[in-house]
Parts: structure tokens; sequence; C-alpha cells
């Protein structure tokens, strides 16, 4: 049987149609979509790496199923630079040596996208490691990921968050 | 190379030469777009998708597997069992070498591990393969699983890498029995599994009689050895492309049973295969480290001094191979004592096979003998910093070698400054902060061998005066594509936005392992090698060239510096790359590049990198809650080519230094042999919120003797020192040692 959703993902609607109601929207994009920066590290939301925006707000797409997201407006790793201009969290990220390896990156920076525009954490360190504790680094990049979340908030006053990013 | 994304350079502000610069990295536009593809981001056409299926008792054997079932379901291509793998052209059980580990290639029906693969199931979509494994629904013939440390003990020859296990110097009984005091201490440290965040992943295509791989790899050049030798290939055949590694600490040094798998499935369906670990998979097949029992017998003189450190070290390897964690060796290098002895015994347990994981010995060496050492001082009435130095070792301990360079004293003096170390009373528990918390400082030295292995480089200048520069490298995170990059710039003499860099890839030149901390040094010599060479070719085409500005000038030899050549007496006078290479009619040229260690220098010189770590740690002291508040780690490390990579990698190694003192440990059920806590829910490593605010020093130090360019190397030293130290700053606080890691608040109640 197959099942056939709508979803917006990084500003361009796609109708998109397959055949198995167990697909995740983590594997839909990796795996039949090859939008493969959205990085699979558990595949059971305790590690943060597949952190996605879904109607702005993050969550583990490990943990979503396509299907429950018909009509979803969707921002990916892919979808955050505009025009050849990084994200102000992307940029602060190799500003700040935010990251080493880079396989948790995209989550680190998508959950940062998401939290900014939360709104809660500010520019207070404490708040910010507490807020970006979802997204495991194994290499131990916290420092820099802290200072650039900080730094991109600072600079974000102006800049867009979320969807609109 | 074509399929390996073009790194462009980062922007960065140049000063004089690329060395040192602290520039950003230049794989972070990549990084930060999701540009960067990792191995299992590749999705050639006709792709298929294999699941694992693991064995779920440590011992015994598979006695059924449902296949048909598995086969039945939607979307099933095959399943493959012992009876239907392809044939081998070497047994995965033979070992001809001590680096050859045994693997787990569904030779047969035993299960000696927990997470041993028992069956690869392969399907069109990831969905249906998921869904083949689970109905497999294996039954088994079970025996008794062997676990802990409890079993009879034997000593082994060689530990780690091929260290002696056992080892001393003067009489450490006799000291002990003559000492003014003597202490003596049992330390545990549990298994730890490395658990990188990319799950240990495959995509294999057979393409005739080639075979491409794409895979993360920590040495491409033994990757294609190993897949040679067991499929029967020659090297020539074989491409392991391995541009990102997500992370590996260890893990992805050598092929695992899992990688290997994914080819023979790929082999099997004659069709491209993709397989990538689950988390709980990483937990079993591809190494952890090995769980320690460490027993310190230490002895003090009415001055202060060291009269003897006796440290034994009992581990665990597998049932079926050898790797003995080589705890003790730290011992070797770090405080002077008129006797010393080291010691090595194992067991052995049905666990996967212990490994290499980032320091292996020195970070379970040094929680102890930090922790001993910490002990030793209180015993002396000392202050920790006090008794280190007076017990400095100024030629290494056992061997009796000078050091190549050693500026541990000032790494002490720096780290402590900045800490305030100097305010630290002696007496414990007599700290609070302004909340009521309990407040401790503790210390730990920091250590790690300088080690370089083989390795080779290409160089080539192009008429337009461009250069490339290239060898198999690896970036597992610590840097490679733009520390090695900076080097290779160096060694032709070109800015780095004039330079191709290329790495990642088997069909480069061998640049040995990223392993050991040696990875730069190693490599990076190749390139320097390669660019001299080069050089040196250029230079000979110019100084016999009567139309050349440097006619002549062999004798007083010439620089390469910014695209030209100049005479080193004269540098007004010289020539551009290109011009030189247009004149002789040439195109490009070319030269290749040798890196090793140098033995003769290794035989008469120890050589270390050195660093001091402060901690602070605040605990509650009604509920027990610890957290590291403030780290402060000094390091001294010769030629430090990135310093805003190098204070990452420091820092990266103070937070496993944080994990291994508060929080890592997996946990082998008694009864059932599995890992009952095996995946980042129950496995804790820390997360951001537990890491404090971390500061790391680049103390200056040069050393012309461990290599050309004064490399030591930074991937691993971090971790050394931190744990000790923060288990100190607990005693500190609360005035209680614990000696079993992680330490747990439990620890701390009652």
């Amino acid at each position: 049987m197959d099942f056939s959703i709508s979803l917006t993902i990084n500003g361009v609607e796609r109708r998109i149609t397959f055949d198995d109601p167990r697909v995740t929207l983590l594997d839909l994009f990796r795996e039949r979509l090859h939008l493969t920066g959205t990085k699979k590290g558990c595949d059971r939301g305790q590690c943060g790496a597949c952190t996605i925006l879904v109607d702005g707000r993050r969550i583990n797409s490990c943990l979503a199923l396509a299907l429950s997201h018909d009509g979803a407006s969707i921002t990916t790793i892919e979808g955050l630079a505009k025009d050849d201009q990084l994200h102000p969290v992307q940029a602060a990220f190799i500003e700040n040596d935010g990251f080493q390896c880079g396989f948790c990156t995209p989550g680190q920076i998508m959950s940062a996208v998401g939290l900014i525009a939360e709104g809660h954490a500010g520019t207070d360190p404490e708040r910010v490691r507490e807020g970006m504790s979802g997204n495991l680094c194994r290499c131990g990049a916290y420092a820099g990921i802290t200072k650039a979340v900080i730094e991109a908030q600072k600079s974000a006053g102006e800049a867009r968050t979320g969807e609109a990013a | 190379m074509s399929d390996i994304p073009t790194l462009s350079a980062g922007s960065h502000q140049r000063h004089g030469s690329n060395i040192g610069q602290p520039l950003t990295r230049r794989d972070g536009l990549l990084k930060v777009t999701g540009g960067a593809r990792y191995a299992a981001d590749n999705n050639p056409d006709g792709l298929l998708h294999a699941v694992l299926a693991v064995a779920s008792i440590a011992r015994g054997r598979v006695t059924h597997l449902d296949v048909e079932a598995a086969k039945a379901h939607p979307g099933v291509v095959d399943v493959m069992v012992p009876g239907n793998r392809p044939a081998l052209a070497s047994d995965p059980d033979e070992k001809s070498n001590p680096f050859m580990f045994r693997l787990d290639l569904l030779q047969n029906d035993r299960v000696r591990y927990a997470g041993q693969p028992i069956a690869v199931v392969i399907a069109e979509t990831f969905e249906a393969a998921t869904e083949g494994a689970r109905l497999l629904a294996p039954t088994y013939e079970t025996e008794q699983a062997r676990t802990g440390l409890e079993g009879e003990p034997f000593a082994p020859e060689k530990v780690g890498a091929g260290n002696a296990a056992r080892a001393q110097s003067g009489d450490v009984e006799a000291e002990l029995a003559g000492s003014a005091r003597t202490l003596e201490a049992v330390y545990e440290t549990p298994a730890q599994y490395h658990n990188a965040m990319e799950p240990h992943a495959v995509v294999a295509h057979w393409q005739g009689d080639r075979l491409v791989i794409d895979t993360p790899s920590q040495g491409l050049a033994m990757a294609v050895m190993r897949v040679a030798g067991l499929f029967g290939l020659t090297p020539d055949k074989i491409l392991v492309r391995s541009p990102f590694l997500g992370g590996g600490f260890g893990s992805k040094g050598f092929l695992s049973s899992a990688q290997i798998l994914g080819i023979l499935a790929a082999k099997l369906v004659d069709r491209p295969v993709k397989l990538a670990l689950t988390r709980p998979q990483m937990f079993g097949p591809v190494g952890h480290r090995a769980p320690t029992r460490q027993t310190l017998r230490i002895g003090l003189g009415q001055d202060g001094k060291l009269t003897a450190i006796d440290h034994a070290t009992l581990t665990a390897s597998s049932t079926f191979d050898d790797f003995f964690e080589p705890a003790s060796d730290i011992s070797h290098t770090l405080y002077a004592a008129p006797a010393i002895r080291t010691s090595h015994e194992a067991v052995r347990v049905d666990t996967g096979t212990p490994l290499f994981m980032r320091a292996p010995g020195e970070a379970t060496g040094s929680i102890a003998l930090e922790s001993a050492i910490d002990e030793a001082a209180e015993t002396a009435g000392l202050d920790p910093l006090e008794f280190r130095l007076k017990n400095y070792a100024e030629a290494e301990p056992i061997s009796g070698l000078p050091f190549s360079s050693k500026a541990l004293r000032e790494c002490y003096e720096q780290g402590a400054a900045r800490f305030g170390w100097a305010d630290r009373p002696r007496e414990p528990r007599t700290m609070r902060d302004e909340n009521g918390l309990l407040v401790g400082w503790g210390m730990g030295t920091a250590t790690f061998p300088a080690l370089m292995f083989e390795a080779e480089a290409r160089a080539v200048i192009r008429a337009d005066g461009s250069g490339v520069m290239e060898t198999g490298a690896h970036d597992m995170g610590q840097g490679a594509w733009t520390a090695l990059a900076q080097i290779a710039a160096d060694a032709i003499g070109l800015d780095l936005t004039r330079v191709t860099f290329n790495a990642g890839s088997s069909d480069l030149p061998n640049a040995g392992i990223a392993g050991g901390s040696g990875h730069t040094a190693t490599a990076g010599m190749a390139l320097h090698k390669a660019g001299e060479a080069v050089i040196a070719k250029l230079a000979d085409l110019a100084t016999e060239d009567e139309a050349s500005p440097l006619f002549g000038a062999d004798n007083v030899g010439v620089i390469a510096r910014d695209g030209k050549l100049l005479r080193r007496d004269d540098e007004s006078r010289g020539e551009a790359f290109g011009d030189i290479l247009k004149r002789a009619g040439l195109s490009n040229i070319e030269a290749r590049g040798k890196a090793g260690g140098d033995n003769a220098a290794r035989e008469h010189y120890a050589m270390h990198a050195h660093g001091a770590v402060f901690a602070e740690v605040k605990i509650d002291p009604d509920l027990c809650q610890i957290r590291t508040t403030r780290l402060v780690g000094a390091f001294a490390a010769g030629r430090i080519i990135n310093p805003r990579l190098v204070e990452s990698q420091l820092f990266g190694g103070m937070i496993w230094g944080v994990s291994f003192a508060l929080h890592e440990e997996g946990i082998q059920d008694k009864r059932s042999g599995r890992i009952v806590n095996g995946d980042f829910g129950e496995y804790h490593v820390p997360v951001n919120a537990d890491v404090p605010s971390l500061e790391a020093i680049l103390v200056h130090e040069e050393d012309q003797l461990v290599n050309l360019l004064g490399i030591k190397g930074v991937g691993e030293i971090g971790i050394t020192g931190t744990g000790g130290a923060i288990a100190n700053a607990i005693w500190h606080a609360t005035g209680k040692r614990l000696r079993r890691f992680p330490i747990r608040p439990a620890d701390l109640l009652g």
C-alpha cells in the first residue's frame, strides 16, 4: 500500500509517496530523498544527531514517523544557509570551532537554531549548556558549541530564526 | 578522488608561514552545511540495505534462525548465515601478526560474546532489513558466561601495542621494607565503549573484480591489506574512501567484523550494500577499553621522596584474542623513585576483544597513579604539587634515558598560577561556596608518548605556480584536513590558497595510522619530506640553467617562499616556480617523501608530551551530586601547528577525563554476559551541561629530536591527568578517597 504526504522541505513543497508506514522522517530524508546532512547516531532519541525543525520546533527526526507529519514544514541543515550566506549559527560554529568530527554538528546547529527561537536561554552560558544538552558530542566540542550559540544569539537580535532562517 | 568533495580554503589572515596559524577548519563549511559526506551518506544506484542480527547470549551456539520467516518479509532479498556466506580466501580466526584481530564473519554457529554478528539480513529498504533481522528469532544452546575479573589470572608477555608486560628498576620489595611510610591502594576502572557519534558503517560496491568501499578508517592502508587478505584480491583492486570519520577514538583503527560483513553481503547479492551498526551494536563487535583492577604500593622516605612504586594491573581480554590494557606502563615515565616495578595479569571473559581506546593504558593507569600520588602526598604531609615537584623525574625512570624535552615544570607553574592553586588549603572538607556546596581542588599530571609511524606523501608543483600535496591521511575530528594542509603548504613555500591538499582515500600514498597521537607528526613529516624533495628537484632545474637568476646557486642553496625559489645568501635574487618549470618545458614536477621515527634519536632519548591539570568540583553535602566546575590544563607538546584546533583536541581529551572520573561505565550482566546499558540513554557520556569552564594553556616547548617539525601530538594527553585531578578534588571536597571509577553520588552517601 502506498502512502502519500505533502511536506515543505527547506522551503520547497513536495508530494512524497512511499510504501512503508514504518519510515521515520530521518530515514525518509537520508535513504529516500538523499538529504544526508541529517545524521543517525542512535535511532532512539538519545543523542540528538538527527535534530531538525518541524514547524519551527526542534525534534528528533528518528522518533518521528513520516506519515504523521503530513503537511509539516521542515528545515534541515541543508536548508539553513540562504543564497550562499551561512546562517549566523553556522558561521559561529566555524569561528568558535564548535565541532571536531562534524557528525553531531548538523543536529547541534539545528538544535541551536531551535533554542534561540525558543528564547529561553539568552546569552547565559548555563542555560545554553542546559538547552543544548539533548545533543551529544563525543569529541567534546562543548566549549566551542556554547560560545557559538551565545555569539549567534547576540548577533541574531536582527537575524530571523526557525522556519524563516 | 572525484567523489570526495573539494575543500575550499576558509578565510584566514596569514602572518608569514602557515604553521602556527589558528586557522578555522578548512572542512568547516562542509560540516556546518551537511555537505561533509560520511560513509553511510553514500547511496549508489541499486543500493540494498543490510542489518546485522547479533547474539543475545555471550557464550554458546546458535541452534536455529528462522531464515524463512525473514525471507518471507516483503522487501527482504536474502539472509546471510554461515551456510551461504561467500567463501573467504583466509580464515577470519587466523592471526599472523598481533594487529590482526580475529573477526566474526559467520564462520560457524559459535557465539563468543553478546553482540556478536550471527546473521545479516539484506533488503530493498532499511525498514524491511530491520524487521527481517527481528524475524530471525534465534534460539541458542547457552553456556554460563564468564565475566568480571575473578577468573584465573595469567601473565601475558606483551601488553598494549607490544610493550613488555613487566618492567622494573631497583629492588621494590627492599625499598618498600626500608621505607619510612608505605601505602597500598586498589583502584578499579570499568569497561568503556568508544561510542564515536558515527556508528561504524560501510557502503560496499563490487565493480567486476574491483571493490569500492566507503567506510570510516583510521588506517586506510591497513584496511586495504586486511580486505585483500580476506578476499584474495590484490591491493590495487581495492579502493577505500574515508574523507570524514564521525569520530574514531581507536575503534576505527582496524576494520571490524561488521564492516567486512557488509562487503560480504554485497558479494552475496551482487549489488551495492549499505550496512550501519545500531547504537546498541556499538557495545560488542567494535572493541572497548577493558576493565582494570590496579594495585599500587608506594614507599616514602622521611623527606617526602618516593622510594618505590609498584604498579600491578589485572585486566581482561576476550576468550579468543589478545589485547591487554597496558595500565601500569604510565609508571614508567612520570615520577622518580629508586625502585619501580610494573606488571600486568589478565583473565579471559566472554566479551568482544578489547582494543585501543583513546590513551589506551595511559588513561586507565593515570587515574590510578595520580590518585595514589595524591594519597602519598597526603601521607607525606605535603601539598600535592609540592610533592610532585619533589619527585620530578629529571630522566625517564626505569630506562634512565634523558627526555628529548620536558617542559612539565612550566606546565605545573603556569597551570597552578592560572587556577589559583596557591590558595588551596591542605586539609580536606574545608572549602564551601556561597550556596553551601562543598568545594574541592585537585590536580594530576598528564603525559603521553610522542610516537611516530611510517608514512609517505606526494608533492607536485605545477607550471601555474600552484601545488598539490597528498597523503592518505585520516580526519576523525582532530583537524587533519587543516593542520596537515598547513604543514604541506609550508613544505613547498606556498600559501594555503595555492595548494590542493588531498587525503582520506586509499589510492593516495600511505599516511600510516591516525592513532597514538602520532598522525600530525607522521603524516606531517611525510608531507614535509615530499615538499623538500620536490623543491630540491626544482632547485636543480634552476641552478643548472644559465638563463635562471639562480644559476650556480647550488653551493649556497635556495629556499622556497611565496611560490618562489630564492638564493639563500641573497633573497633579492630568485625566480617563480612557474617560470622555472615553463622554461624547462615541464607542466609539473613531482616527488615523494617518507617519514618514520628517527630510531637513532629514539634509542637515546625518552620522548613524551607532558601537562598538568587542575580541577575544581562542587558537591552537594546532602545529595552528594558532583559537578566539575572548573578545569585548567597546561600542556607542553612540542610545536603547535594550529592552536585553535589543538585547544579543541585538549578540551576533548579533558572532557574524556571528566567522563572517566564521573560518567562512563559499561556494565556486563553476570548472568547473561550482556551489556545491560548498551545505549546512550544508559551509558552516560558527558553532555554540554556536564562540562565546566575549560581552559587549556599551550606551554612553549621546542624539541629538535622528536622530528624535524618538533611535533609531539595532542590527541590523547588531555584525558590523562584530568581523571585523577577530579578524583583528588572529590577527596579534597569531602575527605573521602574513592577508588572505584566512575565515582557516583551514591559512593559519597553514608
